[in-house]
């Protein structure tokens, strides 16, 4: 077929509307339309700016904000490690000296990065989107190509707002069918990771697509979009359609003129003869909550299984994984899932930290306790996400049942700042990622959704609202 | 950036898969502002064991890493480049690559080298062997050699032409600025914009 009459997929149409030059043989040269900016990966690159005498070309489509090392705990007061404070206290110089829009700890759109620029309605569809910080993929649920990149590339595109980039291959990732009550948007991605591993999705563009995806909150789709790095994506995303334009409305950088912005918006979807390199299909009917038991995020089951024996598995790449990942993780081989008990449960992160997510949490809590000696931490993926949630009454529900209520950051997702698991210590988490180490050093992660960590932390042990 | 020619060295076998960055360089690791003094966090957790590769002493002079499949993978921390260049490393060889890692070891100077697990497999027994193994990765030849072996590897023109010239991105970017105008001047007006700030 001619090239100039076949269909293309929603990535290629964005990934064409920001082409500022195509060379044969160079990667194209991208337009970015917007950098989010925060402290652990931004010093270097302003650093480098200001040894070879540069700006930063466009600060009106840039935006920093401050989570990852910070405490969420007496937010108000110095920070108390000194790295950390130095670190903060470089973005703010940073900010400052380069003209960039910083929202600092105690402001109401501080926060996790990736919750912010959705809640300031700066993420929009048919926008190319980067920061340092592989998460970015978040803003795909918006109908963006949205990806994280490295220090160097924070520092190329302060300078031009440009990006130079290989075209990704495509990949088409359908979810066809009705959810079970229960099962949420987390639960989609941690099958997928499963079912096509992390490196599954290593040089394409994931666009989730079917009726499953369709049905799932703006929210839901953030969740889903968030974790393509997980599968090793670089960026995911998803057709933008009323939900999406709904979101949007009313929001403080919603486009003045929507109209003309909407009917754009609109001409972002794969066209029905568009070609995919790849296309994978999942049942969501068959789906059920998932967990993980090992140390990479495709190392997930569903909540009903057992620990898999290493023994089983044929690649012996794979089954060596599983026998380190199983002795990290102290589990034996045919344990059900559900005896393996917690001792920390974290709520919160750029993955499950919205206010869904939430109330999700606390529909389960509610009028509950968490099981003794065990330790729940809930953080709000952002300061206004704190505030709604306090409007609604959500962190009584979870102090009387024994939950601490932090304030907004990366916090335990990754054990930057002050909270961490220690050597040995269990937790289930809805974050992304359950690498060695990931949430404290010795500690050990099982990543769940926000309705099975709010029913694991009543039981003690991995569990779903239905085994309550 | 240093240029990036050809480098011999000797190799030190990492036999793990998903290698992600968290384990190459932990987060409590990341909060400085340089770009160098990481190599006190590259592979933190693990130095901690004795047998660790990096423990023993057979290793101690070696600057291109072997690794399992899936090297680099979860974070976008380029810490995890600058942690291997700041302890020594100028190579690593992997049969698989997370995206984000490849192209910031390829920004920074440090060559990655995709060779098939075979191959990997092949050195790993070979450096164990003798860890004198001399490994050559020449740039100009795209080729990895020990002993009688050599093997091919790919690498892009454009990446392997700005290695070896050791061109800065932004630099060559910024050749380009007529374009960047004329493409700024098109953009609809609906793009949002950070400032003036809207609350």
């Amino acid at each position: 077929m001619d090239q100039a009459i076949m269909g293309k997929t929603l990535a290629e149409k964005i990934w064409e509307d920001h082409v500022v030059r195509s060379a044969q043989g160079e990667p194209d040269l991208l337009y970015i339309d917007l950098q989010l900016v925060h402290e652990v990966t931004s010093a270097q690159a302003f650093d480098g700016l200001r040894l070879a005498g540069r700006k930063v070309r466009r600060p009106d489509l840039t935006i920093a904000t401050e989570d990852h090392n910070t405490p969420t705990l007496d937010i108000l007061k110095p920070i108390a490690d000194p790295v950390s404070k130095l670190q903060i206290d470089t973005l703010r110089n940073n900010a400052k000296e380069f003209g960039i829009r910083i929202h600092s700890l105690g402001d109401a759109d501080q926060g996790v990065v990736h919750v912010v620029g959705p809640q300031l309605g700066i993420t929009q569809p048919g926008m190319t989107i980067v920061c340092g910080d592989s998460h970015t993929s978040t803003h795909g649920a918006f109908g963006a190509i949205a990806f994280g990149i490295g220090t160097s590339e924070v520092e190329h595109v302060l300078a031009t707002q440009t990006l130079p980039s290989t075209r990704p291959k495509m990949m088409a990732i359908n979810v066809e069918g009705k959810l079970k009550a229960g099962v949420t948007a987390k639960d989609i991605i941690l099958a997928i990771i499963a079912q096509i591993g992390t490196g599954g999705g290593q040089g394409y563009i994931i666009e989730y697509r079917g009726s499953a995806i369709r049905e799932l909150s703006m929210e839901g789709r953030m969740t889903v979009c968030n974790m393509s790095i997980e599968a090793g994506a670089r960026a995911g995303l998803i057709a933008p359609d009323q939900k999406t334009f709904d979101y949007i409305k009313g929001k403080p950088h919603a486009p003045e003129d929507f109209v003309v912005a909407q009917s754009y918006w609109q001409t972002l979807f794969s066209d029905s003869d568009a070609k995919f390199d790849l296309e994978i299909t999942l049942d969501a009917d068959q789906l059920e909550p998932f967990v993980t038991w090992g140390t990479n995020p495709g190392q997930g089951l569903p909540l009903n299984a057992s620990v898999p024996n290493p023994a089983d598995i044929k690649d012996s790449e794979a089954r060596g994984a599983a026998e380190r990942a199983l002795e990290y993780m102290g589990l034996t081989a045919g344990t059900p899932l559900k005896n393996i008990a917690i001792d920390t449960v974290f709520l919160g992160s750029c993955t499950n930290g919205r206010i869904e997510d939430l109330r999700a949490a606390a529909s389960v809590l509610e009028g509950k306790k968490i099981a003794p000696k065990l330790r729940m931490l809930v953080v709000p993926g952002s300061e206004r996400v704190r505030q709604q949630a306090m409007k609604e009454g959500l962190d009584k529900v979870f102090l009387d049942a024994g939950a601490e209520w932090r304030n907004a950051g990366c916090s335990m997702c990754l054990g930057m700042n002050p909270d961490q698991l220690s050597v040995g210590e269990r937790a289930a988490s809805t974050s992304n990622r359950n690498f060695e180490g990931r949430q404290g050093k010795g500690g050990r992660t099982h990543l769940v959704s926000p309705l099975v960590a709010a029913a694991t932390a009543i039981r003690g042990t991995l569990s779903s609202p239905a085994d309550l | 950036m240093e240029k990036f020619i050809s480098h011999t060295g000797t190799g030190v076998p990492l036999r793990r898969s998903n290698v992600d960055t968290d384990q190459i360089i932990p987060a409590v690791y990341l909060k400085r502002v340089t770009r160098s003094g990481f190599e006190d966090g590259l592979f933190a957790a693990w130095r901690n064991d004795p047998e660790f590769v990096l423990n023993q002493p057979q290793y101690k002079a070696g600057t291109v890493l072997v690794a399992g499949p899936e090297f680099g993978t979860g974070s976008s921390r380029e810490h995890a480049v600058w942690a291997l260049q700041n302890y020594g490393f100028k190579v690593v060889i992997s049969s698989r690559f997370a995206d984000i890692f490849r192209g910031n070891s390829l920004k920074g100077g440090l060559l990655t080298v995709i060779l098939p697990q075979e191959a990997v497999e092949e050195i790993w027994v070979a450096i164990e062997a003798d860890p004198t193994t001399e490994i050559k990765v020449d740039l100009d030849s795209r080729t990895v050699s020990y002993g009688a072996t050599t093997i091919a590897f790919e690498l892009d023109d454009y990446t392997r032409w700005r290695l070896m010239e050791g061109l800065d991105d932004i630099g060559l970017t910024l050749k380009q600025t007529d374009s960047i105008d004329a493409f700024e001047a098109k953009r609809p007006s609906y793009k949002p914009k950070t400032l003036p700030i809207r609350i």
